[in-house]
C-alpha cells in the first residue's frame, strides 16, 4: 500500500525533481517556500499534472511513467485530494457534495447519501447543514465537508494541500485537531502540504522540505531542529541560520565574524536559537566574544516571549521576555548591542 | 484578455467621433453653397432605367443635381406617408400612387409615363417545360410570385385569375428582384415578373412570353411632391422623363409608351 | 454590498435618463398609434395567430439547436487551446456582424436546392428553402453565435479546480461535464439561451431571403410585420405590439433566473 514517487517535470521557472516514499499509515508533510513545487507535487500524484520523467507507484500499481509510460487518469487512481480552497460545488447540497464520490463508484443515490451523512457526522458537521448549499458554510465548515468528500470516496492515498490556509485563526485549532484524528484513522499513505510549523508538528510523522523543486531535507521534526540544512529550514523551525566559511574557530559571514567552538574547516552552516541571542542597550562587558551593534526592525509577540527582528550587518531574530522589551525600550527601535556565546552556536559542515 | 482589447476599442472609438466633428462644419458649408439636390423616389423595377435617365439628365443639366432612392413601391408609400422628404415619386402602380395623393403630399396630378407587361421566368433552358400561364397551376412546379401588395404580385394574380389558373405560390416575395433570384438559383421552377426584369436578367433566367390577350399592362405614374428639398428641379426631371429623350431611354430598357 | 448607496454623478444620471427615454420613445409611439377601435378584430385574425405560433415554434427550435451545437463548440473554444480556435471563433461570431440578408444568400448557396449541401440533401427528399425547417436553420445560423460567445465567457471564468476535484473523486470526463461543468456555468448557459432565443425571434433578413415568405409556413411575426406594413399599417402596428409584449413578457418572467439583483 505504500507510495513511491520519483518525479521530474518543468513548469514555468520550476524544475521539480524529487523523490518521495510514504508508508501506509504514515503522514508526510511537504514544506517549503512559495513556488518550491509542493502543489505541483500533489497534482502529479493526483494525476492532474503529467510528469516528464520518473514514476509514481501506489501499492505496487504504476500510476504514471515507468518503463512502459503508463498514465492512469485521476478518476481511476483512487487518490483523495483536499485542496487549499474547499472547492465545494455550489449547485449541490452539502450531502450531495459528499455523496459524489460514492455515486461515481456506482452506489445508488440513497446509499450514497447515507454514507455521506455518516462522513459528515464524523467531521463534526451538524445535521441542519446537510441539506443546505455550501455557500452558507463558514471556511472551517466548508473545509470539513471537503475532507468528508475526499474520505467518502474511500481513496487509497490521501493528499491535503494546505488544508488550513483558507480557514481563519479561530477555527484553525479545532480543524487541526480533527485532521489529526481523521488522518490517524486513514490507513493509506497521506501527504500534507503545510505552511506553518504547528501544522507540520501536529500532523506529520516525517517532514520533507522542498526548495527550488528539490528535497533539501527529509526527517522528523526533531531532525530538522537538530541540524537544519538550509536557512529556510532553520527559519521554519524558528532558528537563526547563517552560512559561511570556517577557519580556525572563526566563521566569516562576509562582514561579520563569529567565534565558534568547532574543529571544522571550510563551508559550514551556523545555527543559533533565538533565546541564545542577548540584547543590551550599552556595550556589555565580560565573556561573550561575539558582540556587535544591530538595528531593531520589528517585534512579533508569541504566547510567552517577544521575537525581535534585527537588521544591520547580520539579519537575525532574538527572543526575549516582555519585561526585557520594556526595560530595553525596544519598541522605540534604534540601535542595540547583540551578544552570543560561542558555545551556543551549532556548526554543521555543508 | 478582454481588458486591453477593450481599452483599445475605447481609444479607437474617438477617432471616428473626432473625424465627424471635424467634418461637420465643412459639410454644412457645402450644403449652404450649392443648390440642394432634388430627391427622386422610384419603384424598384425602375432601378436600371432611372439610373440611365439621371445620368443623361446630369449631362444635359449639370447645374440641377438630383438624388435617386429605390425601394418596393409600398415601402416608398410608407416612407412618404411618415414624412420622408422627396420631390418626385415614380410608382409601379396607380393604387399606391393614389394612397400618396390621398395623403395630400402631391403637388400636381400624377401622369403615367411608361407601361410594362408581365412575363413568366424559368431557369435557363426552361428545363421544366413551362409554355404558358396554365402550366403554373401544375402541382409539380414550385412557383413564386411577388406578394399581393407588391404591384407586380397584384398584376400577376390578376393575369392568372383571368386565365382561370389557380396557383399556390411557395412564397410571397418582397420584390421582383427576389423572384428573379429565387428562379435563377433553382429554388423555384417559375415566377412571374415584368418583361423588363426578365430582359435585364436574361443571362440568368429564361423568359416565357405571355400573349398580349392574357397579359396585364401596368402603368407607372409619376408625380411632383410638395415635401422635398428642391421642387423646381424635381419638376424639370419629371418633364425630362416625359420628353422624347426620356421616352427613348425608357424604350431602350423595354418599357412601353404610356 | 456597501450599506451606503452613493449616487451617480449628476451628468451621468442625466445621460441615464436620456438613454431610458431613447428606449422608451419608440414603444410609446407604437402604443399611441395603436388603432384601439380595431384592436379586437386585428388581434383575433388568423394571420396573427399563425405568425405568432410559427415564431414561437421556430425561435424555440433555433434555441434548442443552438444548445445542441453550441455547448460542444463553446467547450472546444474555451478549452482546447488549439491554434484553430482563432479562425473558428471568427467563423462562429461572423453571423453577429454579417447583415442577415447576406447570411440568407450564403445559406441559399449552401443549403438551397442547387447548393453545395442542399443538392445532396435533396436526394434524401430534404429541402430547406420555403419550409419551416428552413426558418429554423436560418434563425439558428444567426442566433448560435450569441449562445456560443456567452457560454464560452462563462466557461473561461469557471475555476477548473472544481472539475479537478470531481475527477479525483472518480468522475470520468462525461460525468464531470454533466454534473459539474454544465451546472456550474448554468447562469451563462441560460443567459446565452435567452440571447439566442431573442435573436431568433426577431430574425428577419436571413429568413425572408432563405426560407421565403408564406403564411403559415415561413411567415414569422417579423415577416408578417413587414408584409402588413405595405398593405395595412394598422395591422403592422398591432403585430409589432404583440412581438414587443411577447419579448418583454418573457424577459420579465425570467428576470430572476437570468440576472441576479433587483
Amino acid at each position: 500500500m505504500s507510495l513511491h514517487a520519483d518525479i521530474e517535470l518543468r513548469r514555468g521557472n520550476l524544475h521539480l525533481c524529487a523523490a518521495l516514499q510514504v508508508e501506509p499509515g504514515e503522514t508526510l508533510c511537504l514544506v517549503g517556500p512559495n513556488g518550491a513545487g509542493k502543489s505541483s507535487m500533489l497534482q502529479v500524484l493526483a494525476g492532474l499534472l503529467p510528469l516528464e520523467r520518473g514514476r509514481v507507484e501506489l501499492a505496487g500499481r504504476v500510476l504514471d511513467g515507468g518503463p512502459r509510460g503508463v498514465w492512469v487518469p485521476p478518476e481511476a487512481r483512487g487518490v483523495g485530494v483536499v485542496f487549499q480552497d474547499p472547492l465545494l460545488w455550489p449547485h449541490l447540497t452539502v450531502v450531495d457534495n459528499v455523496a459524489f464520490g460514492p455515486r461515481c463508484q456506482g452506489r445508488p443515490r440513497r446509499m450514497a447519501r447515507t454514507l455521506a451523512r455518516e462522513w459528515l457526522a464524523r467531521v463534526g458537521l451538524s445535521d441542519e447543514c446537510f441539506t443546505q448549499r455550501p455557500a452558507v458554510l463558514s471556511g472551517g465548515q466548508a473545509q470539513r465537508v471537503a475532507l468528508a468528500r475526499a474520505l467518502a470516496a474511500a481513496p487509497s492515498l490521501l493528499l491535503l494541500d494546505e488544508p488550513l490556509a483558507a480557514v481563519d485563526a479561530s477555527g484553525r485549532t479545532a480543524l487541526r485537531r480533527l485532521l489529526r484524528t481523521r488522518l490517524f484513522e486513514f490507513e493509506g499513505p497521506r501527504v500534507v502540504v503545510a505552511h506553518q510549523l504547528e501544522d507540520a508538528l501536529a500532523l506529520a510523522d516525517r517532514i520533507a522540505v522542498l526548495e527550488g523543486g528539490r528535497v533539501v531535507q527529509c526527517g522528523t521534526a526533531a531532525d530538522l531542529v537538530a541540524a537544519p540544512r538550509s536557512p529556510y529550514v532553520a527559519d521554519f523551525v524558528g532558528l537563526n541560520c547563517f552560512t559561511g566559511n570556517c577557519r580556525g574557530g572563526v566563521v566569516d559571514l562576509g562582514g561579520v565574524q563569529l567565534a565558534v567552538v568547532t574543529p571544522l574547516e571550510g563551508p559550514v552552516s551556523v545555527t543559533v536559537h533565538p533565546r541564545a541571542v542577548s540584547l543590551f542597550r550599552t556595550r556589555p562587558e565580560g565573556s561573550p566574544r561575539n558582540i556587535w551593534c544591530a538595528v531593531v526592525e520589528g517585534l512579533e509577540p508569541t504566547p510567552d516571549r517577544v521575537r525581535v527582528r534585527l537588521g544591520g550587518d547580520l539579519a537575525l531574530v532574538a527572543e526575549v521576555t516582555p519585561a526585557a522589551v520594556a526595560a530595553l525600550r525596544l519598541a522605540d527601535g534604534g540601535a542595540v548591542w547583540v551578544a552570543m556565546k560561542a558555545t551556543e552556536l551549532q556548526v554543521v559542515a555543508r | 484578455m478582454h481588458a486591453p482589447f477593450g481599452t483599445a476599442v475605447v481609444r479607437a472609438a474617438w477617432i471616428p467621433v473626432l473625424a465627424i466633428a471635424a467634418a461637420l462644419p465643412s459639410g454644412c458649408q457645402r450644403a449652404a453653397a450649392a443648390p440642394r439636390p432634388a430627391r427622386v423616389f422610384a419603384a424598384a423595377s425602375l432601378t436600371r432605367v432611372f439610373r440611365a435617365l439621371a445620368t443623361e439628365f446630369a449631362v444635359r443639366h449639370p447645374e440641377w443635381p438630383i438624388e435617386l432612392h429605390f425601394a418596393g413601391t409600398p415601402q416608398l408609400v410608407l416612407q412618404l406617408r411618415e414624412g420622408a422628404p422627396a420631390d418626385v415619386f415614380a410608382a409601379a402602380d396607380e393604387s399606391n400612387m393614389q394612397r400618396v395623393v390621398r395623403s395630400g403630399r402631391t403637388a400636381g396630378v400624377p401622369e403615367v409615363f411608361a407601361r410594362n407587361t408581365l412575363t413568366i421566368v424559368t431557369a435557363r433552358g426552361n428545363p421544366r417545360g413551362v409554355r404558358e400561364l396554365a402550366d403554373l397551376g401544375r402541382t409539380d412546379l414550385r412557383v413564386v410570385l411577388c406578394g399581393p401588395h407588391v404591384p407586380a404580385g397584384r398584376y400577376a394574380r390578376q393575369a392568372l385569375r383571368r386565365a382561370g389558373v389557380e396557383v399556390r405560390p411557395r412564397s410571397d416575395e418582397p420584390s421582383v428582384n427576389s423572384v428573379v433570384s429565387k428562379v435563377a438559383l433553382g429554388e423555384a421552377d417559375a415566377g412571374v415578373v415584368y418583361r423588363t426584369d426578365a430582359t435585364a436578367a436574361h443571362d440568368r433566367v429564361e423568359a416565357v412570353a405571355i400573349p398580349a390577350a392574357r397579359n396585364v399592362v401596368g402603368g407607372y405614374p409619376i408625380a411632383v411632391l410638395r415635401t422635398g428639398p428642391n421642387r423646381a428641379v424635381g419638376q424639370r426631371f419629371v418633364a425630362f422623363v416625359r420628353s422624347a429623350v426620356g421616352q427613348s431611354i425608357l424604350g431602350r430598357f423595354g418599357f412601353l409608351a404610356p | 454590498m456597501s450599506p451606503v448607496r452613493r449616487p451617480l454623478p449628476g451628468v451621468l444620471a442625466l445621460v441615464v435618463a436620456l438613454g431610458v427615454v431613447f428606449f422608451l420613445l419608440p414603444l410609446v409611439a407604437l402604443c399611441l398609434r395603436t388603432p384601439v377601435a380595431r384592436l379586437g378584430e386585428l388581434l383575433g385574425s388568423g394571420e396573427l395567430r399563425d405568425a405568432l405560433w410559427l415564431s414561437l415554434l421556430c425561435s424555440l427550435g433555433a434555441a434548442s439547436a443552438s444548445l445542441l451545437l453550441g455547448v460542444p463548440l463553446a467547450l472546444w473554444l474555451a478549452r482546447s487551446g488549439s491554434r484553430w480556435c482563432v479562425p473558428v471563433r471568427v467563423l462562429v461570431t461572423l453571423p453577429m456582424v454579417l447583415p442577415p440578408v447576406v447570411a440568407g444568400v450564403a445559406m441559399l448557396l449552401a443549403f438551397g436546392r442547387n447548393g453545395m449541401v442542399g443538392a445532396w440533401l435533396l436526394q434524401f427528399g430534404v429541402a430547406l428553402p420555403f419550409t419551416t425547417a428552413g426558418v429554423v436553420v436560418a434563425a439558428t445560423y444567426v442566433a448560435l453565435p450569441f449562445f456560443v460567445v456567452t457560454l464560452e465567457g462563462g466557461l473561461r471564468a469557471l475555476d477548473r479546480r472544481h472539475e479537478d476535484a470531481a475527477a479525483t473523486l472518480g468522475a470520468g470526463p462525461w460525468r464531470v461535464l454533466c454534473t459539474v461543468t454544465v451546472p456550474m456555468v448554468g447562469p451563462s448557459l441560460r443567459a446565452g439561451l435567452l440571447a439566442a432565443w431573442a435573436r431568433a425571434l426577431g430574425e428577419f433578413g436571413a429568413t425572408i431571403t432563405f426560407a421565403g415568405n408564406l403564411a403559415g409556413e415561413t411567415r414569422t411575426l417579423p415577416l408578417a410585420v413587414y408584409v402588413a406594413l405595405e398593405a395595412e399599417p394598422d395591422a403592422a402596428i398591432v403585430l409589432s405590439l404583440v412581438l414587443v409584449a411577447l419579448s418583454a413578457g418573457v424577459l420579465f418572467a425570467l428576470r430572476r433566473q437570468w440576472y441576479p439583483g433587483p
